[in-house]
This record gives C-alpha cells, structure tokens and sequence, in this order.
C-alpha cells in the first residue's frame, strides 16, 4: 500500500479508485466505458485485497442497482461510468434517493448528446444538480479540479453520502480522469459508520423495511418534506468554493472543473499583467455557493462564466446574482478544452 | 388440545390486500413456512417487486427492501456479495423477470449468485390492469392483445425455467403450480430445497410458481384454477429442470 505522505505520480480515475478503497468502500460494481475504464481495473486488481467486492455488471443500470443492494447492507458501495452510463443510471440513483441510501457516483464526462465522443466535457452539470432521474431530489454533488481534490473529495463524498443518508456524485470531465499528476493519499479508514437503519436481518429487533413507495399523496408528501428538509440542511452546511483576487476584481470569473483548472491559469496571467479580475471555484455543485456568488456581486461589476458546455452552470450564477450585474457566458463543447491563452483573450475583451 | 395449524413466524397477522383467487397469498405462506422451518428469519433480507407483491412487506415479518422493476436479481446480487451470511431471495412476476428484468436474471443466474428466486407466472400484468407478460398464453386477450396473443407479432410464451436452466451455473430450477393441495405441497417442497441450497452456499435456485389472476382473466377463482390446470400447466410443464444434488 502507498504510505501516507508518499508522493505517487497517478492518473486520475486510478487515485479516484485508491482513495475510495482508503474511504472504506468495500463494494464496487461497474460497466467499462471510456474514458474512465480503469477505475474499475483497478478495483478489480486492488478491491479484493482489502476484503472487498469487485462486479463487472451486465450493465449500467445492473451496476447501480448491484450498489443499491450493498448499501443496503449498509456497505460503503461505489460505482463509476462517463456521461452515457450515467444517464444509465438514473432510475437507480433516483431510487437510492428515494430510498435514502448512501452511495458514491462518479462521473468523468465525456462530449455528447448521444454517443457524442471520449474526449473531456462537463455537459452533464444538469443532469448531476438537477436531479437526473425522476421526482423531487437531489444529488450532493462534488467537482474536483485536479488529482489531488478527486482524492479530497472521494473521502468527502462517502462521508457526506452516509452523513445525510443521500447519493453522492463526483462530476469531473474525463480529462481527470486520464490526467496524471502527483498525489498524496489519507490513511486507510479503519472504523465502520453505525447505520442503525441497514438491513442486516432481523435479530434481536423489529424486522424493518427499505423503501421508496407511499401510495397515499399526503404520505409521500410527508416523505418528499422530510427531503426536502435534508436538501436545506444540506445547503447550509455543506457549500464549499474557493475564491482568488476577488479584492477590486473588476471581473469575476466562475468556473469549476476542468474549465476552472484552465480559467485559474489564466485569470493568474491577467492579474499578474494588472488586470483586476477574480476567480469563484464552486467545489459543490449542490449544494451551489449561491450566497457567496451574490455577495461578491456587490463588488464587481461583472461575471464571466466559463465551462465545458453550452452554458449550465451559468443558470445558477445568474440566480445568486438576481441581475445586479451582467452574467456572461463563455464555453466550448464538443470536448474541446479550450488553453489559458483563449480565456484570457474572453477575459480581456471584457475590461 | 394440540395446535396443528397456525400462521408461520415470518408471516404477520395482517390481512392481505390481494384479490379474491390470487395465488400470491399461498406462495407468501410457502416462502414464510419455508423460512422457519430453516429458522432463516433473522438472517433474511428478501428483494420485493414492483407490482402486486411490492407490498410483500406488510405480510412477511423479516427484512424487505423495495427495486427497481426488474431489478431485484442486480440488488439481491449487491446484498448477497456484501453479506454472504444473510439469507436473500428475490420474489418477481412475469413482467419484471421475463421483460424489463431479462438481463438481470440471466447474467445473476448465469454468474451463479447465491441467492435464490421465487418467480410467480401468472401470465398477465397484474397491477397495471392486464396488459400481455412474456408469458402470456398463444391466443390469451389481454388489455393489450385484444384480440389474443399470436406468435406471429408477440412471440411465443417466455419459458423462464427452461430459459434458466439451460445455463450452466444455476444449481436448482423447477416449476411447480399451486392450484391443488398435491401441487401445493410439491411447492412446498421445491422452495425449501431451493433456500436449502442457498444455505448450503451451493449457488443459484430459482422457483417459477403458476399461478391465476382471476381478476385480470376475467375469470372467478374457481374458474381460474381450472385454467391454470388446463392452459398454463400444458403450456409449462411442471419439473425439476435442474437439480445438481
């Protein structure tokens, strides 16, 4: 095992993997897919090791639901795809919703509608904050931006996932997937989560039941109150975003992801050549820095969006932002990852 | 005066929604005997359907999680995997495990889980009022083949036992009928084999039970069993397909 403090240089969907062994995830059920096939080899490799379980499923929608039977259990269960498989998916991750089971999704997305292509996109921002499946829910939903924060936040990701009873999903576009940087790992989690509420058998207690349907309307009105309640607690508890040179930034950027990796490069060169711009790095896409986005709307006297779609995200800083100041827009698709050069040319047209 | 008769342990004292002639309430009975009489009722967590028997835990007195329809064979698979000491078996109708759940009962069968399948075929969705199952009899009018099935544009009635038991890994697979006492208690029989082999970490058993739905047939109970004896049981043979001792 990697010892804690060595620095491993790793790609991505594999530091992904490493880190949620460490996390205690001892179930992992997937479907290969591009780009981020070898996570799942490496759970296939490592998971066992650790007296864990490794499923290559007949499907996406087979390996989600092979997550919900482990979290059942109350076992720390995982899986991961890219954008198709997740859409996959959906009718599961909307039951575990439903059912108020924890489990970790990880989407490293990849350009689309439809087959699309492999090459990296953060499209699928509505899909992971909207809901995605059907009803009223939503996903904790964190975007890391480099190796380092995908092991952060694959920790982060299990624990809020049991802490609030909830899916949890990490949003990362495939290039993070296949990006090797330097990492360092947290220890090993030796101890187990109390979850009084796992089906283990009904010894010594009430048998008890793991279930989403409530055929009476006030009944599961009741429910859909008790999740919605959770969301807001959620959202007041768990926002997390970075912030650089807001101080008399004239332009604030936002951006997460892969496109913030790129836009804090570049908002680095526009400062250092006198430009007063700032960049906002939401890490939690839900729950979103609504509030800290409308308060640094009091101090500039615009925002550029910047992401790897045709304009997601943008929707919600237009939200914090209430029209207090212009919100504009700036994203390539396709996959196409745009270079700090081409931000900073966007950020320099608007000063 | 000595009790001879009473309800099974894992079974509530509750009275069942089902329709009057519907064959779920003997099959929830064969299960719960089943499970006490392997004294499994502690260590059990059963996989409920989308449909009719969703509501399987209001009868039964062990664990129940709810699926996805179709779904069950995938979250029984995430149980069993994650807990091998409990008890699992999934309890599906023709719809979720002939239809929308195919891949997910052959691929858990084919991968030889160590679970174990009640599967009641009573030829017809039940809960949505009728519409034709993959198992839906040549000729049968249902809401959705209204002028009778025909193989022409449905296909030819799904035969999941014999589907199942052409794989290599299942260990036990058999098909009984629950429209007489001597069926009855051949049923009996082949749902405690199956949970034995589980217990006996021997791999995959799968149960299909014919059963009647007097009500999307159109027939009275009595009516109903008749048919079940003169339609279905000609149309799926009742045997042990596979039983690797």
């Amino acid at each position: 095992m990697i010892a804690v403090g060595e620095k491993v240089l790793m790609r991505g969907c594999e530091a992904m993997a490493e880190a949620a062994i460490r996390a205690g995830c001892r179930f992992y059920a997937g479907y290969p897919i591009t780009p981020q096939s070898e996570l799942a080899e490496y759970m296939a490799r490592e998971l066992p090791k650790y007296g864990g379980v490794f499923i290559q499923s007949e499907s996406e929608i087979a390996a989600i639901n092979m997550v919900l039977g482990a979290s059942v259990t109350g076992t720390r269960a995982m899986t991961s795809s890219s954008s198709p498989g997740i859409s996959l998916k959906q009718e599961g991750i909307s039951y575990l919703a439903g059912c108020e089971l924890p489990a970790v999704i990880a989407n490293f997305g990849r350009g689309g509608p439809g087959l699309g292509n492999i090459a990296p996109s953060d499209a699928d921002y509505f899909q992971a904050t909207k809901g995605g499946g059907h009803g009223d829910y939503h996903n904790i939903v964190l975007a890391p931006y480099s190796v380092q924060e995908t092991v952060e936040l694959t920790h982060l990701a299990f624990d809020l996932a049991d802490r609030y009873r909830n899916p949890a999903l990490i949003l990362c576009s495939g290039l993070i997937a296949q990006m090797m940087e330097p990492v360092e790992f947290m220890p090993l989690k030796e101890e187990k989560e109390e979850k009084p509420w796992a089906l283990t058998g009904a010894r010594g207690r009430p048998s008890m039941v793991i279930k989403s349907l409530y055929l009476q309307d006030v009944e599961l009105e009741g429910h859909d109150l008790k999740l919605q309640e959770k969301y807001k607690e959620i959202r007041e508890k768990e926002v997390r975003v970075e912030a650089q040179h807001l101080e008399g930034a004239k332009l604030v950027v936002v951006s997460f992801g892969t496109a913030a990796r790129v836009a804090a490069s570049a908002v680095e060169e526009a400062r250092e050549g006198g430009l007063p711009v700032g960049l906002i790095r939401p890490v939690t896409l839900f729950p979103f820095p609504r509030d800290f986005i409308r308060k640094a709307a009091e101090g500039t006297d615009r925002f550029l969006v910047l992401e790897l779609s045709g304009g997601q995200m943008v929707e919600d800083v237009e939200l914090a932002v209430r029209g207090r100041v212009p919100v504009e827009f700036y994203g390539r698709m396709g996959g196409v990852v745009p270079s700090p050069e081409e931000y900073l040319a966007e950020i320099r047209k608007r000063l | 005066m000595k009790l001879v008769f009473d309800r099974p342990r894992s079974m509530r004292d509750k009275p069942m929604h089902f329709c009057p002639g519907c064959s779920h309430g003997i099959v929830h009975r064969l299960v719960a005997e089943a499970i006490d009489a392997l004294g499994l009722r502690e260590r059990t967590v059963a996989v409920a359907p989308v449909g009719c028997a969703v509501f399987m835990y209001e009868y039964m007195d062990f664990d129940v999680t709810e699926s996805p329809h179709g779904r069950s064979p995938a979250v029984a698979t995430g149980i069993k995997r994650s807990r091998p000491d409990l008890f699992v078996f999934t309890y599906q109708g023709d719809g979720d495990i002939g239809a929308i759940g195919l891949a997910e009962i052959i691929s858990a069968a084919n991968r030889g889980e160590n679970f174990s399948v009640v599967f009641v075929n009573n030829t017809v969705y039940g809960m949505t009022g009728g519409q034709m199952a993959p198992t839906t009899l040549l000729g049968q009018r249902t809401t959705t083949t209204p002028r009778g099935r025909e193989a022409k544009t449905e296909g030819h009635p799904l035969k999941m036992a014999e589907l199942i038991s052409g794989l290599e890994a299942p260990y036990y697979v058999a098909r009984v009928a629950v429209d007489s006492p001597a069926h009855i208690a051949r049923a009996r029989k082949a749902i405690l084999r199956a949970f034995q082999i589980q217990v006996e970490e021997k791999g995959f058993s799968f149960v299909e039970v014919l059963g009647a739905c007097p009500l999307n047939w159109g027939l009275s109970p009595t009516e109903a069993i008749k048919r079940v004896q003169e339609e279905l049981i000609p149309c799926y043979p009742l045997e042990v397909f596979k039983d690797k001792g």
